[in-house]
């Protein structure tokens, strides 16, 4: 992680050696086109998509764009960014339904790749879009496997399709055909077990599978965090069975993903959706564009954008500012605002999603903020009664050795945190105040970064 | 189980490995009649090929080179020999070994990101433990996914022994605590204790890791004795990831290597090793009750380049 972070670091450093000498060489195109190989490898992506990858960003860099640059270094990250993202095609969120039902869904992969927790998410996916899914245990080998999506499907309340492990998954795919057609469900999910791609006993019994059911839909599961062997599974795969889409799994953790390119370039099959955490409901659409940022190390920051979206509500955004503006903001407002602030995640990984954080500066930042700090605040401000939450003049000693008790906190705390709050306070009352001289001397109106529009 | 034909059984179950790895290095070294800059800079590929991972490569190669600077080596075919010492150097000579020196009882937790074959694992360990005739005990502490009691359980009757468990949704550090208990009451030889899989980034579950093993390191003094983090042999880069941040929020120390039969690579071992340098311990190279056992460096190192 820590190399790949650097990328647009050392892409600056080679470029900056050159400066001054008007014009870039072979060579030196060479020596950056080296540090963005060695970069894609450090993400995983496979070492054939790499090499063939170079080729045509090398085709664009010789060309003029660069070479007339004056920022060559941001040229050829622009331009690896560019050609990732049309390497990872658009976005193809979508299932085929079959005309005449149920449409059917199979899910592949190796042992572990997540594809019993993603059956479940699919379904539950799914049926928000209306469908009626039933579920398939065809994992007859791993111990308690089908017993897991028997879980899943209570949790979820949808049905799930089971012949035990006694029996061979072509009869149990068949069987629950049958089932879903008798009992009204327009969509199958068939679950399967985690085999190698170089077991080829039990990638017959797939092509069995998939003779006596026809899925509409093969996808192949992958974990996001898969090495070099991507490329052979998904080509193992796909040949042998046809791969209609791909899953990326885990994709919640800090893997730069490179399997997702090397998948989507040897296969040429869309990646549909991604795991994005244990939540039944983390299964969200994949977007190539995001992916190219992730793999490459900038940040991602348009989702940081949309996480921030959903998160803030308008609303109340525009209440705060009008409170703002007339001196109005009290503790309940600022606990509102914490409350709000954590709902985008752990401060943490909101900093992890911005560009330009290397390891350095995470390490620092992770040393200011204190998380623990921020509860025990929150704790504080909860131990309040509603009349202190907005007036705290009100509070004197015994009212503030209550909350230290309630909130587990010492007095001394209690202070400072009042302090903290109050100055800050002042603060904003400045800020809202130049904003309305701002705004009566016509000037173009000062925003608050932090509270939006 | 005579040395060589374990040798032989590692051999099989590397094939793949040996054959991505070893092979390309051999047809480079004989495609090769000059050693020059662009052969080193191949070499490197190859390596990373086989997710040694960028640094360790350039590392291995920068010392490669020094020695055929050193030793005035102009054959290539020489530089395989000198490749396989120096892989060999960085995995250490020993032989692994697990610390079951725990009075009156060893803890072993294992940890790991979810599907690398945690469950699986203490399967086959606990089989293997009870076949070198020690009493063992296992405590379902994955109470978060779906049916991963059941699955312990039935490795637990797999393999004869039994399982201390509580409820989906119960608190881990409950059931390690009872299992600790029970173990002393059955005088145990060694408690294995499995944990729900977790991505290493959230930082509430690594939180939920470090309360387990406070509670074990509160019963019984010098506990856990071995943390196992299991690592896919199949994970890329990400693998020396997670064996760093586990590492701080568990104290791991040795690392569990699964599904080395299938993956092409085994090069994420190197890697770990010279980065990190923690120890490999163990290895799954099949599907079978039998098929884990400890790491040995030298035979791998044998194996790998055979």
């Amino acid at each position: 992680m820590a190399v790949f972070e650097g990328l647009a670091e050392k892409l600056q450093n080679t470029f900056k050696k050159l400066r001054g000498k008007g014009k870039l060489t072979e060579a030196d195109i060479k020596e950056a086109l080296r540090e963005v190989r060695l970069a894609l490898f450090e993400a995983d992506v496979s070492f054939k998509v790499v090499k063939s990858f170079e080729n045509k960003i090398k085709e664009r860099c010789m060309g003029r764009e660069i070479l007339e640059s004056l920022t060559p270094g941001q040229q050829v990250i622009k331009i690896v960014n560019d050609e990732l993202t049309e390497l990872m095609g658009g976005t193809q969120s979508k299932i085929t339904i079959a005309s005449k039902p149920p449409t059917v869904v199979m899910l592949v992969g190796l042992q572990g790749a997540g594809k019993t927790t993603t059956a479940g998410k699919l379904a539950n996916l799914l049926r928000k879009q209306g469908r009626r899914p039933l579920l398939v245990a065809g994992d007859v080998y791993r111990p308690a496997a089908i017993k897991q999506l028997q879980v899943l499907g209570q949790q979820l309340d949808i049905p799930v399709f089971s012949m035990g492990d006694g029996i061979s998954p072509v009869a149990i795919a068949k069987g629950a055909i049958e089932y879903a057609q008798s009992n009204g469900r327009d969509l199958v999910i068939i679950d399967t077990a985690g085999r190698l791609h170089i077991n080829e006993e039990l990638m017959d019994e797939l092509k069995n599978i998939k003779a006596e059911v026809k899925p509409h839909e093969i996808l192949l599961v992958v974990d996001a965090m898969t090495g070099q062997v991507a490329v052979e599974v998904a080509e193992t795969f796909n040949n042998q069975l046809g791969v209609d889409g791909v899953i990326l799994t885990k994709l919640d953790g800090d893997a730069r993903g490179g399997a997702a390119l090397s998948i989507k370039a040897i296969t040429g099959r869309p990646i549909k959706f991604a795991g994005m955490g244990e939540k039944l409901d983390a299964l969200e659409p994949f977007y190539p564009d995001r992916m190219a940022s992730r793999i490459l190390g900038m940040g991602d920051v348009l989702s940081l954008i949309e996480k921030a979206q959903a998160s803030f509500d308008a609303e109340q955004a525009q209440k705060l500012q009008t409170k703002l503006r007339n001196a109005e903001f009290t503790l309940e407002d600022f606990l509102d605002q914490m409350q709000q602030m954590k709902k985008m995640g752990p401060l943490e990984s909101i900093l992890e999603m911005l560009p330009g954080i290397g390891n350095k500066q995470m390490k620092e930042f992770k040393e200011q903020i204190d998380e623990k700090e921020i509860a025990r605040t929150e704790a504080i401000i909860k131990s309040m009664t509603p009349e202190e939450r907005r007036n705290p003049a009100i509070l004197n000693g015994s009212r503030k050795k209550r909350i230290a008790r309630g909130s587990g906190t010492k007095i001394q705390e209690v202070n400072r945190f009042l302090k903290q709050f109050e100055q800050t306070r002042a603060m904003m009352k400045q800020f809202a105040g130049m904003e309305k001289k701002m705004k009566k001397t016509g000037g173009k109106g000062f925003k608050l970064p932090f509270f939006g529009k | 189980m005579g040395f060589f034909s374990k040798l032989k059984d590692l051999k099989e179950g590397l094939t793949k490995t040996r054959k991505q790895f070893v092979e390309k290095i051999e047809n480079l070294v004989s495609f090769t009649k000059q050693i020059d800059e662009d052969f080193f800079e191949e070499l490197e590929e190859i390596l990373i090929q086989g997710d040694v991972g960028v640094n360790t490569s350039m590392e291995l190669v920068e010392k490669l080179r020094a020695q055929v600077k050193a030793r005035k080596i102009e054959d290539p075919a020489e530089l395989k020999a000198v490749l396989k010492e120096l892989v060999r150097e960085i995995l250490g000579e020993e032989t692994e070994s697990l610390n079951l020196t725990g009075q009156p009882l060893s803890i072993f937790v294992v940890v790991g990101v979810n599907g690398v074959g945690k469950t699986t694992t203490i399967g086959k360990l606990a089989h293997k433990l009870k076949a070198e005739g020690k009493k063992v005990i296992l405590a379902a502490g994955d109470t978060f996914r779906a049916a991963a009691i059941d699955q312990l359980e039935i490795w637990g009757n797999r393999a004869g022994v039994d399982v201390i468990k509580h409820n989906e949704g119960a608190d881990p550090a409950a059931v390690a605590f009872d299992a600790v208990q029970a173990a002393r009451a059955r005088k145990a030889d060694c408690l294995i204790i499995d944990t729900a899989g977790r991505l290493h980034t959230k930082t509430n579950l690594m939180e939920e890791l470090k309360k387990v093993r406070r509670v074990i390191e509160r019963e019984i003094p010098g506990a856990p004795h071995e943390v196992l983090l299991v690592l896919d042999a199949t994970t890329g880069q990400n693998a020396v990831q997670q064996a760093k941040i586990f590492g701080q929020a568990a104290g791991v120390t040795g690392i569990a290597l699964t599904k080395l039969d299938g993956t092409a690579k085994g090069g994420v071992v190197i890697s770990i090793k010279a980065e990190l340098d923690v120890p490999v311990k163990l290895i799954g190279i099949g599907e079978g009750m039998e098929d884990l056992r400890l790491f040995d460096a030298r035979e791998y190192a044998e194996a790998l380049f055979e």
